[in-house]
């Protein structure tokens, strides 16, 4: 499971926690996500935007 | 100011900081953390239409009722002209110890539970004293103006979404005109096409307010409703569920009205609607003016880029921006939509309005006042290069003949 930083507001994409209220429930891959998947805090970075964390 | 600013930025702790700079730093500083009590004028504007209801039934005289219209648009406008601009900006050592704190919150708080009031207290008195058309007419305006405030601190709550509290209390505050998709519309639709031709709560280049408000209004709700449908069938769920996220504060708002209704009478069809609609006028005002004619380039894939400082108008009226959280260090608030308002920053040489808010809202009741004032400024902004505008498509011919001229930049 890895995690992702929204660069704009610090957002942390956490595949074990997924984004449930998005329509995107634990365990959803980053890589299965959409293309245009919108920071779920701040919606003005895009999937393609997010840094992947070093663990 | 300018430089001052610039130091702030580069962050205070720089050895060569002079004495002076230093001084007005801390002086900056001392002003930002004074700001924390007058914060509390978010919930003392809808104590406003409370009191004047109040004197208006103990003194007979029902033009009290017309009390926050009058201070919203002839004495904010003053008071931005007398106390200027607000060139304090928060260090990031305050961003971060000022951003965290809850206090400002609770603010939040406090102010939706006081607009709600306002609206019951106002509407009781209505109801129960015998005021004429042309007062209640008042009132209602009043309440529409606080209306109008509520959706200022619905916008600030609206935009913490990771935080249930906030949410909640959003959509409660927006539910006071009936505006409850606003969060969801602003924060995935405004913010994500802002200063494109395809948003509808961007304001385009030679259309007027009331042009603008038939386009915005229904375009605003149409975006969030399609926001909200997809977000609920991603859930697997029917965009007609108590999940979505436009019918739960639709339904505060049909619930508190048909209290209001059943107990005050027939008196509060009018007073209700006006209110909501005078409301709504109000947020249309500020999208009228926030990125009136600024448009972002578009790239050869399509793509527009990103949203820049340069893309918003900003006012820094110190009055103004403690009524409307900072709403007006508008740039800043596209750069980093979740930063809270105590700690939006203003920065030197984003596009700024002659004006405050209030002033200007008032000056785009009269296009023409507004075009000869902003137009100029638009152009100046694209440097003569009309094509860099977003332009009304229906008096686009008309406007690139008139004022379409790359080469005035290049020669200046
Ligand atoms: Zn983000």
């Amino acid at each position: 499971m890895k995690k992702y930083e929204c660069p704009d507001c610090g957002y942390i994409y956490d595949e074990a926690i997924g984004a449930e209220h998005e329509g995107y429930p634990a365990g959803t891959a980053f890589k299965d996500l959409p293309e245009d998947f919108p920071c779920p805090d701040c919606f003005v970075r895009e999937k393609p935007d997010f840094v992947e964390q070093s663990s | 100011m300018t430089e001052n600013i610039n130091k702030i930025q580069t962050g205070i702790e720089n050895s060569g900081v002079e004495d002076a700079t230093a001084t007005a730093i801390e002086e900056d500083s001392g002003w930002i953390k004074s700001k924390r009590y007058l914060y509390w004028t978010s919930m003392v504007l809808p104590g406003v239409p409370i009191l004047s209801a109040f004197l208006a039934s103990e003194t007979g005289n029902g033009l009290w009722l017309w009390s926050l219209l009058f201070a919203w648009y002839a004495i904010l406008p003053v008071l931005d002209h007398f106390l200027g601009l607000d060139s304090a900006n928060p260090s990031d050592e305050l961003v971060e110890e000022l951003g965290k704190d809850r206090y400002y919150v609770y603010i939040m708080y406090g102010a939706t539970v006081a607009h709600w009031l306002a609206i019951i207290y106002v509407g009781y008195t209505i109801a129960t004293v015998d005021f004429s058309w042309f007062n209640i007419l008042g009132a209602s305006l009043s309440v529409g103006l606080s209306n109008g405030l509520a959706l200022v601190a619905g916008h600030e709550l609206g935009h913490k979404v990771n935080d249930k509290g906030q949410v909640f209390a959003a959509k409660v505050i927006l539910a006071c005109s009936g505006y409850g998709h606003f969060f969801i519309e602003h924060n995935k639709g405004h913010h994500k096409d802002v200063a494109t031709p395809e948003d509808p709560a961007t304001s385009r280049f030679g259309e007027s307010i009331y042009k603008f408000v038939q386009r915005e209004v229904p375009g605003a709700f149409r975006r969030a409703w399609e926001l909200e449908t997809a977000r609920l069938h991603r859930l697997g769920k029917s965009e007609w569920s108590f999940s979505n996220e436009i019918i739960q504060p639709a339904l505060i708002t049909i619930a508190a009205y048909t209290l209001m209704l059943a107990y005050f009478g027939p008196i509060m069809i009018p007073f209700l609607a006006i209110g909501a609609a005078f409301g709504w006028w109000q947020l249309t005002s500020a999208n009228y003016i926030e990125h009136y004619g600024l448009m972002r380039e578009r790239a050869a894939n399509g793509r527009y880029e990103r949203c820049q400082a340069r893309h918003s108008w900003n006012s820094n009226q110190k009055a103004s921006n403690l009524v409307l959280l900072h709403l007006q260090r508008h740039s800043d608030h596209h750069a980093h939509p979740t930063r809270p308002y105590q700690v939006l920053r203003d920065y030197p040489e984003v596009p700024a309005l002659p004006y405050g808010y209030p002033t200007m809202f008032f000056v785009s009741f009269f296009p023409s006042v507004f075009y000869s004032l902003m137009n100029p400024m638009v152009i100046n902004w694209a440097e003569g290069d009309m094509n860099k505008v977003n332009i009304d498509p229906d008096v686009k011919d008309e406007m690139m003949k008139r004022y379409h001229n790359p080469k005035v930049a290049k020669a200046a």
